[in-house]
Formats: structure tokens, sequence, C-alpha cells
């Protein structure tokens, strides 16, 4: 740069430093004045409002209700409750008819067709038994429940209930010292927490992203919710009588999902107490009208857009992670396989925090895709206590046709209620998914964040398990 | 095992959804960016003028990732940048400076902001503040079935006239008005309509002049700056960046040298 250009430079900037002091300091008030009584002029010149307001007003009324300090809890916890009792219902026949055709009838025709070939064990043992399987079952177990848990989430979202929620639970986040929006970052959790830490774009005080960030895998996500619903139906479900069976069930998983929020707003007040100080910045939540969802359209798009994806990433993982599981159970060492080996291993401390080595061992293998922690579980518990009868042999990923023969397994495998619900609230509180963890290292671009991301959820379980383990056995016995 | 790219999944960053409209994305006439208050539809509009499926959804700030996509109309070819939806370009926000320095130094050809015709009044605090940043702007008056729906009833001529730019009213949610809304944004584009936009009045004389007087000396040393008015307002206001940007040289160097391409890199949007 020449130095004629540089006195230039600063000449301007002398220039504009002397009228500002000549004008004063409140140019800018005056600008953003001058801008409104412009805009306040033209639209009076345009726009006329006609007759009544008979539509604002019932948008207000229903604003009213559903952001009221008494209803609008109740209702949150009302329509979540419907959701997913709406998703376990619809769910089973189309979950029970997708398993008979991709387990029952085209695993054997598969393994049918590769013997014909002439496969040897160990290939059609890899990639029948193995990967073929785990991706049948992701599919059956899957798809029902996401094909109406998106579009019925994505409704209320066309509508705009969200920006309800977040105008809700604003308060109790803010005395948390947390941002209001995370609120709504955390509604795009209960998606996909991968989906949700990206959201927390939207949050534009560093400090309140990360406390969304690190918080925000305690939003139940679409590939843990499956979990809780077997665990429920059967631990919880089998508790009370058959009619109410399924509401006491979806109930145990609305539970879990609400511990995850209070979970994630205690967190966050701990973070913003300890490493993560700061006070809570302000910003202003516009309600948006209510707008008639269209519904075909939201059908479409959140079929395509969320449920094929989902479904795509759940299959991508599930192919290798049932090759792993094959092999873990198929390689031997010395006596047994290195299942065994790491089961044995890790029972003792398993046990101790109420959970045992196999529920370990199937989270350690799942954590690219929390979808795959149930056949683990099932398959592992099978291979390990020998039952070989009911499963189609070792190391084959499978799901028991009815929920009654999935029991016997647990009981079998000597899993109490204890168990159920240590599992249930396991699956809430550990490490993010992998996808998630990437997803938290390029959006902070920190290893210290990330590893916090995994750590403190982590910890936090293996205490909460410990002692609810602990009160159990102390007043219960088990 | 490679965790999964979220971006390269996306529809959005995948070239071949373009091919179905013929456009490869590396050419195009002309750079249109979409800017508007939040939750007005700019997603919407979006999809439907570039045949995407970003993700729509009812709430503000929804849209976080930059969205990029392109469309054809008669003879030319427009490329079209998603902007965060902001209220205003003054603050300090994260999504205002994006959506401020891309116009300020994006240089688009034209600018489409999304106003929500049900609250007609503060959205045009934003045109205002656009319209001070660049001449070329169509106002996509989106919402235009809401707005009938609660009884509002607008004069869209006069709206325009008042405004000095194209008005096109639209209901995106059901694809209506979008051929106009790509005519008088190739209108715009191609020069066939001349935008007079609205200045602010109300500002002192002697303020007046000092904003004259600075936007002649920064068109003396910055010859390719294309909104000198806009800078001299903000160097009036003592705003730091804008201070900065000139000492520095980057205010100059930006409109010489660099190209489209590597703008809208230098701006975070992922380029294909």
């Amino acid at each position: 740069m020449d130095t004629k250009q540089f006195n230039e430079k600063e000449d301007i900037l002398t220039n504009a430093t002397r009228y500002r002091e000549e004008i004063g300091e409140n140019f800018y008030d005056t600008m953003l004045e001058s801008i409104y009584s412009e805009a306040a002029t033209i639209a009076k010149k345009s726009v006329r409002q006609r007759d009544d307001k008979r539509i604002y007003t019932l948008d207000r009324t229903i604003d009213r209700i559903v952001t009221s300090k008494v209803y609008g809890f109740p209702i949150m916890v009302g329509l979540l409750a419907v959701v997913f009792w709406i998703t376990i219902v619809g769910s089973n026949l189309p979950s029970d008819m997708l398993y008979i055709l991709l387990v029952e009838t085209l695993h054997p025709a598969l393994k049918g067709v590769a013997s014909t070939i002439g496969f040897p064990w160990w290939l059609d043992g890899l990639l029948i038994d193995g990967a073929y399987l785990s991706v049948a079952w992701v599919v059956s177990v899957m798809l029902p429940p996401m094909a109406i848990f998106f579009p019925l989430f994505t409704l209320l979202e066309d509508f705009g209930y969200l920006p309800r929620v977040a105008f809700n639970m604003d308060s109790l986040f803010r005395k948390a010292g947390a941002h209001g929006k995370q609120a709504l970052t955390m509604s795009m959790g209960f998606g996909c927490n991968a989906a949700g830490v990206i959201s927390t774009r939207v949050i534009d005080s560093p400090r309140e992203r990360i406390i969304a960030i690190l918080t925000n895998n305690f939003s139940l996500c679409n590939g843990r919710w499956p979990i809780l619903i077997l665990i429920s139906t059967i631990f919880i479900g089998s508790l009370v009588p058959a009619h109410i069976a399924g509401l006491v069930s979806a109930m145990a998983v609305v539970s879990v999902a609400l511990l995850g929020i209070v979970l994630s707003i205690v967190l966050s007040w701990f973070l913003s107490h300890t490493i993560l100080k700061g006070e809570a910045s302000t910003f202003s939540l516009e309600l948006p009208p209510y707008r008639p969802p269209r519904i075909l359209r939201t059908l479409y798009t959140s079929l395509i857009d969320r449920t094929i994806f989902v479904l795509w990433r759940a299959i991508l993982f599930a192919t290798p992670a049932g090759l792993v599981i094959w092999l873990v159970a198929n390689i031997s060492i010395g006596d047994a396989s290195l299942a065994d080996h790491f089961i044995r291993f890790a029972d003792p401390f398993g046990l101790f925090i109420g959970l045992n080595g196999i529920i370990l061992l199937a989270f350690i293998i799942a954590i690219p895709a929390n979808e795959i922690i149930i056949p683990t579980i099932l398959m592992l518990t099978v291979t390990t206590l020998g039952m070989h009868e009911v499963g189609a042999g070792t190391g084959v990923m499978f799901e028991l046709d009815s929920v009654s023969a999935t029991a016997s397994i647990f009981h079998t495998g000597g899993w109490t209620l204890l168990t159920g619900i240590n599992l249930m609230l396991f699956s809430l509180i550990h490490n993010p998914c992998s996808t998630t963890l990437y997803t938290i290292y390029k959006e902070t671009g920190s290893m210290k964040w990330t590893a916090l991301a995994a750590v403190i959820p982590l910890t936090l379980g293996i205490a909460v398990c410990f002692f609810v383990a602990q009160i159990w056995r102390l007043f219960l016995g088990g | 095992m490679k965790p999964l790219n979220q971006c390269e999944q996306c529809t959005v960053h995948k070239e071949s959804t373009f091919i179905k409209y013929g456009i490869n994305m590396s050419r195009y006439d002309y750079l249109v960016a979409l800017a508007g208050n939040p939750n007005t539809g700019k997603s919407t509009v979006f999809n439907n003028l570039t045949g995407l499926k970003q993700h729509t959804g009812n709430w503000p700030g929804k849209t976080v990732t930059r969205a990029e996509g392109a469309f054809s109309y008669r003879d030319k070819k427009f490329k079209i940048v998603d902007l965060p939806g902001t209220y205003s370009l003054l603050t300090m926000s994260t999504d205002e400076e994006i959506a401020r320095d891309f116009l300020l130094f994006g240089k688009p050809d034209v600018t489409v902001v999304v106003v929500d015709a049900t609250r007609i009044e503060r959205n045009l605090n934003l045109v205002l503040q656009i319209l001070e940043i660049t001449d070329h702007v169509v106002i996509c008056l989106n919402l235009i079935d809401e707005a009938k729906r609660h009884n509002l009833e607008i004069d869209v001529l006069q709206l325009s006239r008042d405004i000095g730019v194209p008005v096109v009213p639209t209901a995106a949610r059901h694809k209506k008005g979008m051929e106009t809304l790509m005519q008088s944004i190739y209108d715009v584009a191609t020069g066939a309509y001349q935008c007079k936009p609205k200045r602010l009045k109300n500002i002192s004389p002697k303020a007046s002049r000092a904003i004259e007087n600075l936007t002649k000396q920064l068109n003396d040393i910055f010859p390719h700056l294309h909104n000198a008015r806009w800078i001299a307002m903000r160097l009036l206001e003592g705003d730091q960046r804008i201070i900065n940007a000139i000492r520095s040289g980057e205010l100059g160097t930006i409109h010489q040298e660099e190209t489209t391409q590597e703008k809208l890199k230098s701006y975070g949007y992922e380029t294909v």
C-alpha cells in the first residue's frame, strides 16, 4: 500500500470522526427513527384492515391456552404422549409384516441360495447372518415407527407448535443460565441428536451454544426410543392388566423422555455455574401465526427428507456392526469367543450397577448407531447362554416375532425389573453415537468439548444406574 | 468406521439435483440473493424456484445451513443464495452479519426480499435498510393468502410505487405467483426494469451533507465500491468493522480481484 493511499484512507476516517462529532452521537437513533417512520408511512398508504379481527382472535385464543402457565405443560406432555401412543400402536402391525417378510421368509431363502451356490460357512455367516440380518432387523423395527413419528412431528412443526414449546420452556432454560432457543434445538434432538447439534447454530452466544450442544444428547433420539418401547412393554407393561398395558408403557416412555428434559435443564444449570459461567442472553421469540398444515406435502417431505435419510444412515451403520457382532461371537481365543471373554470380564461391574456384561458390550458395539443396541443384546444373550435353538445359530442377530418370546430370553438371561429399568435409564443417559460426536467435533472444532460431550453423560449414566441399583437392593432386595 | 458427513448426505449439496434443471452450477448469468425477516417463507420460495427440498418449518430461525441453488428462466441462468432471516442489518448478530456482508461484498445482481404480507410495516424496516445497500431489489410479498384470510387489503401497485421496486404478491406454499416473481427477477437483472428505490428522508441537512461528502471521498479511493453511501452512513455511526475494513484495504480489494465464486466461499458458502 503506498503512502498516498494510506493518507487518503486516514483522511476519510478523520473526516468521518469530525462529522460524527458535528452531528452528535444520535445519528444512529435518528436514522432508525427515520426508517421506522418511513416504513409506517408506506404501510399506512397501501394496507387496510377490513372489518373484524376474527382469525387473529382465534390464534390468540389458542396461544392463550397452549402457552398458559396452567395448561402449557400438561398440553405438551399430553401431545407427546399421544404422538408416542399412536406410534407404538400404529407401528406394531407393519413391523410384524416386515419382520415376516425380511427375516422369516427372505433370510432362509438367501441361506438356501447360498448353500446351493456353495458358499463357505464363514462367508455365508458373515454376509447373510451378519450383515443382511442386521439390516433386515433395522428396517423392520425402525421404518414403521419412523414413518409414523416423523410426519406427526412435522405436522406439529408446520402448524407452528414448536415456537410455543420454546415459549413455555424459555423461562426454565433462562433460569438455568442457558438460551431460550435451546428449547428449539432440544426439540430437533428428539428426531436426531446430530441434527439437533447442527440446529444450535440458531444460538449466537458461543457459551450458550456449547451448553445446548452438550445437553442435546438428553433429547431421546429416534434410534433410542424403539429400545424404550420394547423394554417398557416387556417390563413395565407386564406389571399392569393387559387392557391398560399399552397406555402404561407409553407413559413410561414419556417419563423417560421427560427425565431427559429435566436432566438437560439441570446439566445446563450446572454448566452455566461452573465451566461455562455467564448470564443468559435475551432474545425475542416471535410466535408465528398458526398455519393449517399442508398434510400431503408434509407426509411426502417428511418421508423423503427425514425417514429415508435416517433409515439409510441406520442401514449404513448396521451392516458393518452386523459383521462385527458375527465376528466377535465366532472368533475364539482359548476356550471361548471374544464376546464371551469380554462379557465374563465386564459382568461383575455390569451387575454391580444393575445391568450386565452383555448390555455393556452391546453399548460398545452400538456406538455407531443406537438403533442396533437391542438386537445386539438379544444375540449376545442367546449366544452366551447357549440357547441355540431359539435363534438361528451363533452370532445371528434376530428379533423374535413376539414380545413374550423376547421376554423369556431376558428372564433366562437373569434379567429382573431392575435390569429393565436401568437399561431404559442407561439408554437415555450414555455417550452420543459416533455420528453425533463427529458433528459436535465439526461444530465446535474442539476435541475438549467433544470429549466432554461423551464423558459427561456416560459418567452420569453409570452413576444413575448405580444409585438406582443400590436403592432398589436396599428396599426391594432384588 | 468413517462417520457420515451430514452435508454430503444433504440434497442441497448434490449437484446432480441441478442437472435436472440443465444447470451447471459453475456457470450462471446472474447471482440472486434471497433475504427477508425470519419465518416469512424464504425457504419455501427458494424450494419453489430451484426445485430443491430444503427443509421448511413454521418457526423463525429454522434455516441455519446456507442453501444455494439455481434455476433458469427464459434465456438466462440464475444462481440463488438463501440468506439467514434477519429483522435488520444494523446489529451485530452472526445472522445479520452474514446477510449484510453478502449483500455488501457478494454483490448480488438482484436481491429478492421476502416480505410477510400480514406484517408489512415491520418487514419494511428491513426492506428500507436493504435499499440503502442496493438498488436492484424485488419484493416478494409472500403469504398473500394469509393476508386475505386476515381481511387485509393491500394495494400492491401503490406499494411498488412508494418503494420504487417491483412488488410481486405470492403464496409460495401454494406455488402461486412464482412465474411473475421470476419475470421480475429477470427484468431487474437484465435492466429491463429500472429500480428507483426510496431513499431515507428525515435525515438532518447536516447529516445529509456529511453523507454526501464521505460518499464522494470513498468513491475516489475505492472506485469499484457500489454502495459507498451505505458505507458512509456506517462511518458516521462509527461502525468499527467498517473502519477496520477501510484501514486494512479489505473494502477496496474485494470488489476488484475476487471472483464471485471466491466471494461466496469467503462468506461461508460452499461452492460446488
